[in-house]
């Protein structure tokens, strides 16, 4: 684990080809792999990302035969924009990183996305979630892969509410990333005739919900949404159950859950949480064998969907790459999204001009503890959304690329 | 003071060469910490008064030049400028509230104020709360000089920082430093010999504060971004550290520590935790053996004040 | 469905038992933040990571040897207690003739030290603690449904805060340590072995931030970071309520809670500011605190 927790120059696997087949600035195509190593999000990306890119390099290495020399590194941004930032900054400037791929954390992919612009790079952002990544602070640069608060607010919310659920109260998290949800759900609640009887703001890491839980119990509200993540999420959730919350028939949904959350709370705690996501392991055969190859590489942890997305942006990054016969980040972004998307992990997709990835999205419950027969065996799927459904319409989004 | 004048001869040479080798960013962040370490040093190295809140400055000043050189289009030299009537401002407000306690409830008041205003921050709308200002224009000095040129804002941190440190140590050997030595040492004495007390120590809190401003206001400008992290209590920690690593009440022992403790965060990121441990047994160290401090033990060794 | 200040009994009444459980943590914190800056002019700021590892002894202790909630209230602030005496012997022993802001700053040191330990290993996800069993679930009261273990976090700190109150100011051991803090030369002339109370007092402080540690195991997560942002509130409890009074940390650690409680319904946002507002008008008006005397 502390190996792969070191600054680590990997995975150099160069196949003794012939002549190179792109020009690639000094050589060697360097992936940086940023984000969250040691503190709420660590579970969810953190060194098991490493693990991802890795083998997103090794299987494309192997399948394509490309003479590509691949580097991955990481590095902790502890969940600060300056920390983050600076970062890119040092990567970009002197250590010759091409690309920076995952950056949980709205705040920091914001930060990430305006340097990478600077230094015209390229940016794949898997783990954070706001949805102006890809509309008003959009880039020629950045790719916006895995999810969003507009898909998350749409999934989870018109879900809801069709089953039934259409009185809510909303716990948010108290800075731009709660806010944005809370407001992307709130409308899509609106939309399909629900109401929203009320809303609380929580600090972020806040260790005692109990009163913002009791405000949610008697306010009646069939639905209580928690525009929250990571430690937050955990909270409330753990303090919801203790309260008889679910089993006095309010339900929560969870507007932004991991599987390591999941397993972090235990299903007994967590169980009839509805929420959406865009990968879950045990999805098919072939989303199923590639976890279980990532688990073996992960210490036994099973991946979440953001360590999917981490392996299929970088699989097709390097598919660009050989493509566009460069590194360069603007000409790499835009081979991106010419290419259409096809990997085990989130079968066919592709790349629009506001730089969202589209594919599929799926709406889960998860397993009361006797429905669980196997390690993980943590959700079950109660409806999938269409790629075309799950995100903003490009044309929503106000993005300046989009013509 | 001759070894003053060679101490400083040797830290101005070095940071002239210095970016042709090591990254130049990095060595700005040295700068921005160092003005701000010595800064902090004024209050409790030279007027014996701990703050435990002194990243209420560091976070408003650069809040407030991220938003005068973003939102109101100024340019860098009036953002910065901006920025630091901010910290002072505040320093004045604060310290009128604060110099009236002393030793351990005056570091509590400053710690309570600095809660207050950071939370603020975690509220205000402009802040944009964990995001932090982002995208900070580096602007046109003067109108003449692009500092997204690496070099001119190189040399534009370097004259802030040279500035700064010469106005301390002016401060610091001017009669207003001798009195603050002397409350120092001896309030009610100083007292009895009909000064003024509570005025010199609002002065040494207020300048504090604004040199503190100056380096917060030039860091956002630098790093193209205020945040949370600046006004946090942890940073407030961070500032004692270093001051105390490099040496409580020497000239050049803030500038040494901040130069160790920032080196130490960029090179050990990847370590993580160890980064918190490390700083933390340091700091222990620091307070059971080797109270003065990297100058000061080499201050004792050369026998001259550093 | 009648109301209170505009809000139904229900959710008031429900506020106000969060606010004294609250309460009930920031009392026990302040109490032993109070018993070793009253009696060793320590002010102990890795009284946060302390209450981090009582929680943690208690979650090791389950998880590894398989004991459980109600030994582990003995057993782990015992445990914690020891190596705050092991601290004091080896390290804050040096500083008593020193400023006490030198105290603090190693004390500030230790707590970076031990949360940076726990993090590397542990991350900052928090790892769940099992409620126990007789006390899950909760009593349907009409206006609300406190869980009990809620209910027993308040009564059970109540029990040990007065418990050493009295101690400290009603027994014979308590005036010992009393006039030790006045006069130490003195006492310890009359035969009493002063430094060893000393350690000893730390050590009671340090279980005693231990023992909240296992006590909040159950309902918040056992985290590295549980006890670096609520020392800094336990710090303005302690100021508010007066640096060296008993009395004082327990009944304002139980007011603030509430005061933080009642703010959380009617203004949410200022439930974080609301105990530091108080604390710098204290410090102004009364910087001795509500119930110190000046130093």
């Amino acid at each position: 684990m502390f190996a792969i927790r070191k600054l680590s120059a990997a995975v150099a696997l160069a196949l003794a080809a012939a002549a190179a087949q792109a020009q690639v600035s000094d050589g060697v195509v360097k992936i940086g792999v940023l984000n969250d190593m040691s503190s709420l999000y660590a579970d969810i990306g953190g060194p098991g990302s490493v693990v991802a890119a890795k083998m997103a390099v090794e299987d494309y290495l192997k399948a394509s035969k490309s003479s590509l020399k691949v580097e991955v590194i990481s590095a902790d941004h502890q969940n600060k924009p300056d920390v983050g930032s600076q970062i890119a900054r040092q990567w970009y400037d002197v250590d010759k990183v091409d690309v920076i791929v995952d950056v949980p954390n709205s705040g920091v992919a914001l930060a990430v996305s305006q340097v990478t612009r600077d230094k015209a790079k390229a940016f794949l952002v898997t783990g954070a979630a706001s949805a102006d990544l890809t509309g008003k602070a959009c880039s020629p640069n950045t790719i916006h892969w895995l999810y969003d608060t507009w898909n998350l607010a749409h999934g989870t919310g018109s879900a809801v509410v069709k089953t039934g659920g259409d009185t809510w109260f909303f716990i948010t998290a108290d800075y731009a990333f709660g806010h944005a949800l809370e407001r992307d759900t709130a409308e899509v609640v609106k939309a399909n005739g629900g109401k929203v009887l009320g809303a609380v703001r929580a600090p972020l890491n806040t260790q005692d919900f109990s009163s913002f839980l009791l405000q949610a119990q008697s306010s009646k509200a069939k639905v209580i949404g928690l525009a929250n993540a990571g430690g937050d999420t955990i909270n409330s959730i753990k303090q919801a159950a203790e309260f008889g919350i679910v089993k006095g028939g309010q339900s929560l949904a969870g507007l932004l859950v991991f599987l390591s959350d999941v397993h972090g709370l235990g299903l007994d705690k967590a169980q009839g949480l509805v929420l959406t996501e865009t990968f879950y392991w045990d999805l098919n055969p072939a989303t199923r064998t590639w976890s279980k190859r990532f688990a073996s590489l992960d210490g036994g942890k099973y991946p979440t969907m953001n360590h999917a997305g981490v392996y299929s942006a970088v699989l097709h990054y390097l598919k660009a790459v050989d493509a566009a016969k460069t590194d360069d980040g603007t000409k790499v972004i835009a081979k991106m999204k010419e290419l259409p998307t096809d990997d085990a992990l989130f079968g066919k997709g592709r790349v629009r001009q506001d730089g969202r990835k589209i594919h599929p999205a799926y709406l889960f419950e998860v397993k009361k503890p006797s429905e669980s027969k196997y390690p993980y065996d943590y959700y079950k799927l109660r409806a999938t959304i269409p790629a075309d459904q799950a995100f903003r319409p490009e044309k929503d989004g106000g993005c300046p690329l989009v013509k | 003071m001759k070894a003053h004048r060679v101490a400083f001869a040797v830290m101005v040479a070095a940071l002239l060469v210095a970016p042709l080798a090591v990254y130049p960013v990095f060595l700005m962040k040295v700068m921005c910490f160092a003005l701000f370490a010595s800064a902090f040093n004024l209050l409790i190295g030279y007027g014996g008064l701990l703050s435990f809140g002194h990243a209420m400055f560091l976070g408003t000043a650069g809040y407030a030049s991220a938003h005068a050189a973003k939102v109101w289009g100024f340019p860098p030299e009036f953002a910065i400028l901006f920025g630091t009537a901010c910290a002072a401002a505040l320093g004045l407000v604060t310290g009128l509230l604060a110099i009236r306690r002393q030793g351990i409830y005056f570091a509590m008041i400053t710690l309570a104020l600095a809660q207050m205003i950071f939370f603020f921050y975690l509220q205000a709308p402009f802040t944009h709360g964990e995001d932090g200002i982002q995208g900070v224009p580096r602007g046109t000095l003067f109108a003449l000089f692009d500092l997204n040129n690496i070099w001119a804002m190189y040399a534009v941190v370097f004259v802030v920082f040279v500035g700064g440190f010469l106005l301390i140590y002016r401060t610091i050997h001017s009669p207003f430093g001798q009195v603050l030595k002397a409350i120092r040492e001896n309030e009610p004495r100083a007292i009895s010999l009909g000064y003024d007390t509570a005025r010199y120590k609002l002065q040494a809190y207020v300048l504090s504060a604004t040199l503190a401003g100056v380096a917060g206001a030039t860091k956002a400008i630098v790093f193209q971004l205020a945040s949370l992290t600046d006004a946090h209590w942890s940073m407030s920690g961070e500032v004692v550290l270093m001051t105390l690593l490099g040496g409580l009440g020497t000239i050049f022992g803030p500038a040494a520590g901040a130069l160790v403790i920032v080196s130490m965060e960029n090179y050990l990121a990847q370590l993580g935790a160890w980064v918190t441990i490390t700083q933390g047994v340091i700091f222990v160290i620091c307070v059971l053996a080797f109270r003065r401090g990297l100058v000061g033990e080499l201050a004792r060794l050369l026998r001259k004040p550093l | 469905m009648s109301e209170i200040f505009g809000i139904p009994v229900q959710a008031f009444m429900g506020q106000l038992l969060i606010g004294l459980i609250n309460g009930s943590f920031y009392a026990l914190l302040s109490l032993g933040l109070a018993v070793i800056f009253g009696l060793l002019n320590i002010i102990n700021f890795t009284h946060g990571a302390q209450y981090m590892m009582g929680a943690f002894c208690a979650y090791l202790l389950l998880n590894k040897i398989g004991i459980g909630y109600w030994p582990a209230l003995v057993i782990a602030p015992v445990i914690v207690g020891v190596t705050g005496v092991v601290i004091e012997r080896t390290m804050l022993k040096r500083l008593y003739s020193l400023d006490h802001l030198y105290g603090l700053l190693l004390t500030f040191g230790l707590a970076l030290i031990i949360q940076g330990l726990f993090r590397n290993e542990y991350g900052t996800s928090g790892q769940p603690y099992a409620m126990p069993e007789a006390l899950s679930g909760g009593r349907n009261l009409g206006f609300m449904f406190p869980p009990n273990y809620r209910a027993w976090v308040i009564a059970f700190s109540l029990v040990v805060c007065l418990a050493t109150w009295f101690t400290i100011e009603r027994t014979k051991l308590g005036s010992y340590l009393r006039a030790a803090t006045e006069n130490p030369v003195l006492v310890q002339a009359f035969g009493i072995n002063v430094p060893r109370m000393i350690t000893l007092t730390y050590g009671f402080g340090v279980a005693l931030a231990a023992l909240a540690g296992v006590m909040a195991g159950p309902i918040y997560q056992v985290s590295p970071q549980m006890g670096a942002d609520l020392i800094i509130v336990v710090f303005a409890v302690v100021v508010i309520g007066g640096m060296g009074s008993i009395m004082g940390s327990i009944v304002t650690g139980f007011s603030l809670g509430v005061v933080e409680g009642l703010t959380k319904v009617f203004y949410p946002e200022a439930s974080n500011t609301v105990i530091f507002v108080i604390m710098a008008i204290v410090l102004l008006f009364k910087p001795a605190g509500l119930f110190g005397k000046e130093r």
